[in-house]
């Protein structure tokens, strides 16, 4: 079984060589990966992310961004572990989405305005 | 405890496709390699994703000839890739 991950050898276009510098919250998933998974904490194994990226599935892997999958993977592996709860999830989106539309600083992807 | 390879050993990569969480890419399953160089055991994150015991595996670097894993290679046939590959995945060549 190849997952959408292991893509060594198929057809693709050419490589984006640009180096690009990591915003501000992906730096700080970068560390929340880190924190959850170092000596001192535990709550999941080292790398357990990269199983919950491979299993997002082909579209929704070749639709977010690489932060935006361990965002997504991580809130998935945080649930499961019972450290957060879908409620408080979704309340500080709501939390977030509104005091970005309050400064105007809401981006939103194409068609993703529909869905609110 | 005596390690299953060496380097300079000949190996093939397991030409097997199961399902799971899988730190093999499929593109080198199946190819003929030589070990360059052992890493030491680790943890297996095959077994460790699922939160699993099992026991540590030996982790190899594996040097593969490019014109060995690509059909219509056409670069140097000096050209070479390098992967990192658990003992579990390895067979002797």
């Amino acid at each position: 079984m190849r997952g959408p991950h292991d893509v060594g050898g198929l057809k693709a276009g050419p490589v984006d060589t640009e180096t690009h510098d990591m915003t501000f919250w992906e730096k700080q998933i970068d560390a929340l990966h880190a924190l959850i998974g170092d000596d001192k904490r535990r709550i999941v194994p080292k790398g357990q992310n990269r199983r919950y990226v491979e299993a997002l599935g082909e579209d929704v892997y070749n639709t977010l961004s690489y932060y935006e999958r361990w965002t997504a993977t991580m809130s998935q592996q945080l649930l499961e572990k019972g450290v957060l709860s879908r409620e408080e999830i979704d309340a500080k989106v709501r939390e977030i989405r509104d005091r970005l539309e309050a400064t105007g600083e809401l981006e939103l992807r194409e068609g993703e305005a529909e869905k609110i | 405890m005596a390690e299953p390879f060496e380097p300079g050993d000949a190996v093939r990569v397991r030409e097997d496709y199961p399902p799971g969480h899988i730190r093999t890419p499929v593109f080198i399953r199946g190819k003929e390699g030589v070990v360059t160089r052992t890493f030491g055991r680790f943890d297996n994150p095959e077994i460790t994703t699922y939160e699993l015991e099992g026991p540590q595996k030996t982790l190899y670097e594996v040097r593969f000839r490019q014109v060995d894993i690509w059909p219509d290679y056409d670069g140097s046939p000096s050209d070479t890739l390098d992967v990192d590959i658990y003992e579990h995945w390895l067979e002797k060549a």
